[in-house]
């Protein structure tokens, strides 16, 4: 906008304007379908995770796609903003405070608590590299898990009281809002798909700015080579650092949306198997294509959910589909064939290393 | 006494991380691939084994043989079906299929022989050691499975430094493509190397529910992830490092459930981990990564 | 854009298409020819918990069948997965509930079921679930009905028999500190225990279902000179926990919980391990449930649990209410949850496998005794 003129766009601007009006479309035609009544509750019902995940999508691939490291434990920043998310809103419920200021103190503070983990663990993370960086972001997402399984939160008229054990002495009326292992039993679901829709608006244009901007050239630098960039000046440590916490509070940020969605919500869902949940979005979407992570990521939540026909053997279809794509997507005839489609819909050759692979 | 029983108790159960860890350390060491699957073969592995002594009524030894021959070929299918097709492509999209292989063994199974948990018989039968007046209790499994660990470390090692075919292996390792210059068949290099990596989880499945006898589809997942780290723990891609690994990993598991907090005994393991490769990068028996320029 | 990410995009929107015309099949109303009374379960059909969901689904068929043989009023029954998780629980709900879903048997495990149950709340569907026994999971709804004891209140049961008959013995507790249904057992344990002045000598804590390693906790109770282990935990880490025991050639007297009951069906389990364990449980497969056991043997394979027995009586419970409190099929599921709530907490009785004249509170709860039994010559025996 700044740089170019109105007409001349950068392929840049332009991938980015096709991110923001895929995401507008399918929230556009989703809320009219639901206003409607068209759209079937079991559709309609997974909207709101659908953004949380989009926005975990976008998150992951500053870390994986841009600043280039495998993260093993992303879910942990997602409980963290989950579990602070729950805590503010039920805190502020109780000082009566309407429901939009709930919810948007509860981003913040979601947002805010998941950053500061991420700067905590970044720091012994960003000293290692490849797969020994990820086997200690899969430690830290496994220690958050467990942590806040002994984490018992009660709220009374005095306040928040935090112990390790259920035993807490609350006045008259006060009641427990997070029970260890059993998490949050008494939220209330306050997430409304117009908050889902901007939060992963705002989510894509942090990511896409941070992309376009000189931080985003220095985070992408050292990826493709490290120590030219080193040897130019860049600081690694400090770019490696922004990519992370910025991708752990917008992690915050998806955790608050989702937690906000359920009445029960248990550490346990934020285990490993969610952490590669998020990472299996992200690889099939294209490492390092934004937008590519967040249509996989609303493919993929739906897939399961539109397997039911199959029932017992659903998970195993799944299996199946999962693997296949992967292998159709890296094959190399496939790609010959789809190259030459992609040649006769796109006249013109399009640039931009936004969208390497890894290795 | 109870830090030595306590030690034992950590022994046994490292030592079949060991042997886990064994097989995810030789497949990544030679495709440099984390081999998420690896946990649900020894989860194959065990059923193949309880099918064979408690259906077909065979020895527990021919269950053994049984159930390496099956994994071993499970194996070989798994890589030539799902893996290598993906040879040269980014390492992600190969975690990605190998959890695609992890959940359709795990449903597979669950298909095939239900969900309800089904008690595997020891194949190490017989009474528990008591040693010191009855003080010091050792099960036979223990024993066992310390000493098969050792042993499959030191065939591994003799097979590795030795055998022209290890030779070949940890040429593939160092350099994947000097290694083809040099003659060696990569591909089938790392075929054999899965080959062997699935008849070890056979063993290490049989070991583990000899030690924990609950057998379910998922029975698999959880040890695989802490193998995983084990291996890490060791320096992976190294053998000695596997087993030093996995057995410390055992110990610090037991040690900081008894001693310290059993709810908290995972996050003090992945503490320890993260101490671990914080002062030594590539871990404890890991060579140091030197930086292309 | 490099060629491999086009590709990628292209099968991604291919597979966007195909996933939303899968889900609009999904969702087509099937012609009714005659109205039905649609009853939907949802419960953990996949994953690690598959093997309760499992029994749920099929003991609720069992009892579907025997009500749509006997002719009237017919019921089509639903079961969804929901792999033990309140995300996919919540998305099993909705699809049930666009499949004209109006009586809700589910779901089978707590956590779940209080997003499930605060759902139902908002529609007003009437809601009585076979084994979440989380206090949580009623707390202020009043159209969610449990069928099994809530959690405190079997701790609570527990101390209370091992106060009266079992006097003088050290108890050393192991539980699963990250399980609700095993907290919530050890919260009453511990309560009652201190009003009834019960010698607790450990609490020993394992921190999942995942660990099949119980030697510390086995030892620390050894140590700690228990000879009474109270087990409020599932059959599978107990199973464990006894042939462990006896690894360590530690024989105290054991004393589960219902999430015990299974133990004796576990393929290729040692039962001479499970002798003289006492435990709570509401069914008994060899006498007044050897009928119900039969069939579903017939028809599984395997020995009913106390979920199978749980759900077949939900199915009666819900349906014997449906039918005496006047609603018809053709009611929408808010009218006939308005109907049958009050007639639920009113005179409602229903005797099923897991008691006699069970009755239901307005709080949810349903009133039957706990009968405390001992496992003798592989089966239960009353005391």
């Amino acid at each position: 906008m700044r740089k170019n003129g109105k007409l001349v766009l950068s392929p840049y601007k332009k991938n980015e304007i096709t991110a923001y009006l895929v995401v507008v479309l399918f929230f556009g035609i989703m809320a009219s379908l639901k206003a409607t009544g068209v759209l079937s509750r079991s559709l309609s019902g997974q909207l709101i995770p659908i953004a949380a995940y989009m926005i975990m999508a976008v998150s992951l691939n500053l870390v994986v796609g841009i600043s280039g490291e495998l993260s093993l434990g992303h879910a942990g920043f997602m409980s963290v903003g989950a579990f602070t998310g729950i805590i503010t809103s039920l805190y502020l419920a109780q000082a009566g405070a309407p429901t939009v200021v709930r919810f948007v103190v509860a981003t913040l503070a979601g947002g805010v608590a998941a950053g500061i983990v991420g700067f905590v663990i970044a720091i012994p993370v960003l000293r290692l590299r490849g797969d020994y960086l990820a086997i200690v972001t899969l430690a830290f997402g496994e220690i958050i898990r467990n942590i806040l399984n002994v984490v018992y939160v009660g709220l009374d008229r005095n306040g928040l009281h935090f112990a390790t054990t259920s035993d807490i002495a609350l006045l008259e009326g006060g009641s427990m809002i997070l029970k260890g292992p059993m998490g949050a039993i008494t939220n209330e679901e306050i997430s409304t798909l117009l908050e889902g829709f901007i939060l992963v608006v705002v989510a894509l244009f942090l990511a896409q700015n941070m992309l376009n901007s000189r931080t985003g050239r220095a985070i992408m630098a050292i990826r493709d080579n490290r120590i030219a960039a080193e040897s130019i000046g860049l600081s690694v440590t400090k770019y490696k650092m922004i990519a992370f916490v910025v991708s752990a509070v917008l992690a915050g940020f998806a955790g608050v949306l989702f937690g906000l969605n359920f009445s029960s919500l248990a550490p346990v869902k934020f285990g490993f198997n969610q952490s590669i949940l998020i990472l299996v979005f992200i690889v099939l979407g294209g490492i390092g294509n934004i937008w590519g992570g967040v249509i996989s990521a609303g493919v993929l939540t739906i897939l399961p959910e539109a397997l039911r026909q199959f029932s017992d053997y659903r998970m195993l279809v799944y299996a199946v589909v999962l693997i296949i794509v992967m292998l159709v997507t890296n094959n190399k005839s496939v790609g010959t064939f789809m190259s030459g489609l992609k040649g006769k819909l796109t006249s013109r050759k399009k640039e931009g290393g936004d969208d390497s692979e890894k290795n | 006494m109870n830090l030595l029983s306590n030690l034992i108790s950590g022994l046994a159960i490292g030592s079949v991380y060991a042997v886990i860890a064994l097989g995810y350390t030789m497949v990544y060491g030679i495709s440099k691939m984390l081999n998420f699957a690896h946990g649900d073969v020894i989860m194959v592995g065990a059923y193949i084994s309880f099918c064979a002594t408690v259906y077909w009524n065979m020895p527990a030894w021919a269950g053994i043989l049984v159930s390496m021959a099956f994994c071993t070929v499970l194996g070989i299918i798994i890589e030539g079906l799902a893996y290598k097709p993906l040879r040269g492509t980014g390492s992600l999209s190969v975690l990605i299929t190998a959890i695609g292989v992890s959940y359709f063994l795990q449903n597979a199974a669950l298909l095939i022989f239900g969900s309800a948990p089904k008690m595997f018989t020891s194949v190490f039968k017989g009474e528990a050691f008591e040693l010191l007046n009855h003080q010091l209790v050792i099960t036979r499994e223990t024993v066992f499975t310390f000493s098969i660990c050792i042993v499959i470390m030191l065939l591994m090692w003799f097979f590795t430094q030795k055998t022209k075919i290890g030779k070949a292996m940890r040429a593939v390792s160092e350099d994947n493509n000097a290694a083809r210059l040099m003659g060696i068949d990569v591909n089938r290099t790392i075929s054999l190397t899965f080959a062997i990596g699935s008849m070890l989880a056979a063993v290490a499945g049989v070991l583990l529910c000899s030690n924990y006898p609950v057998l379910m589809p998922t029975t698999g997942s959880m040890p695989g992830i802490r193998a995983f780290t084990a291996a890490v723990f060791g320096g992976i891609g190294s053998i000695p490092g596997a087993m030093v690994g996995g057995i410390l990993l055992g110990i610090i598991e037991i040690f900081a459930r008894a001693y310290i907090s059993s709810e908290l005994s995972d996050a003090i393991v992945f503490a320890v981990l993260i101490i671990v490769l914080l002062v030594k990068p590539t871990g404890l028996l890991g060579k140091k990564i030197s930086e292309k320029v | 854009m490099k060629k491999s990410t086009f590709k990628k995009v292209v099968v991604m929107v291919l597979a966007l298409c195909m996933a939303f015309a899968m889900a609009a099949c999904g969702s087509k109303d099937e012609p009714k020819t005659e109205a039905k009374l649609v009853i939907g379960g949802i419960g953990p059909t996949t994953g690690g918990a598959a093997v309760y969901g499992l029994a749920v689904k099929q003991g609720a068929e069992i009892a579907v069948e025997e009500i749509n043989a006997k002719g009237g009023l017919q019921i089509e029954y639903m079961f969804e997965d929901d792999t033990h998780d309140a995300e996919v629980a919540v998305n099993a709900y909705n699809k049930l509930m666009d499949k004209k879903m109006q009586l809700l048997m589910g779901t089978v495990t707590s956590s779940p079921c209080v997003a499930v149950s605060a759902k139902t709340y908002k529609d007003r569907v009437f809601e009585l679930t076979p084994s979440a026994s989380a206090p949580a999971v009623t707390e202020g709804k009043d159209n969610v009905f449990q069928m099994c004891f809530t959690d405190p209140n079997q701790g609570k049961t527990a101390a209370d028999y091992i106060s009266a008959n079992m006097s003088g013995k050290k108890v050393g507790v192991i539980y699963n500190s990250s399980d609700a249904y095993s907290t919530g057992i050890v919260d009453g344990f511990k309560a009652e225990a201190a009003v009834v002045g019960l010698s607790v000598v450990a609490y020993e804590a394992f921190p999942s279902d995942d660990t099949a390693n119980f030697d510390t906790q086995i030892k620390a109770c050894m140590n700690a000179g228990a000879d009474l282990v109270f087990l409020p935990i599932y059959y599978t880490p107990a199973s464990l926990i006894l042939s462990q025991s006896k690894a360590l050639n530690y024989a105290p007297l054991f004393f589960g919980c219902d999430g015990l009951d299974g133990i004796l069906a576990l393929e290729n389990f040692d039962l001479s391990l499970a002798e003289g364990v006492y435990l709570i449980t509401p069914f008994n497969p060899w006498t007044t449930g050897k009928d119900f056991a039969d069939k579903y043997q017939a028809k599984y394979g395997e020995m009913p649990n106390q979920f199978a027995a749980d759900a077949y009586d939900c199915i009666y419970a819900l349906y014997n209410a449906f039918q005496e409190s006047g609603c018809t099929a053709d009611m929408s599921a808010a009218d006939i949850c308005d109907k049958m709530v009050p007639y639920f907490t009113g005179s409602f009785k229903v005797t099923g496998l897991t008691g006699a004249d069970m009755a239901w509170a307005k709080n949810g709860e349903v009133s039957k005794a706990p009968i405390v039994a001992v496992i003798k010559d592989s089966a239960y025996a009353d005391l």
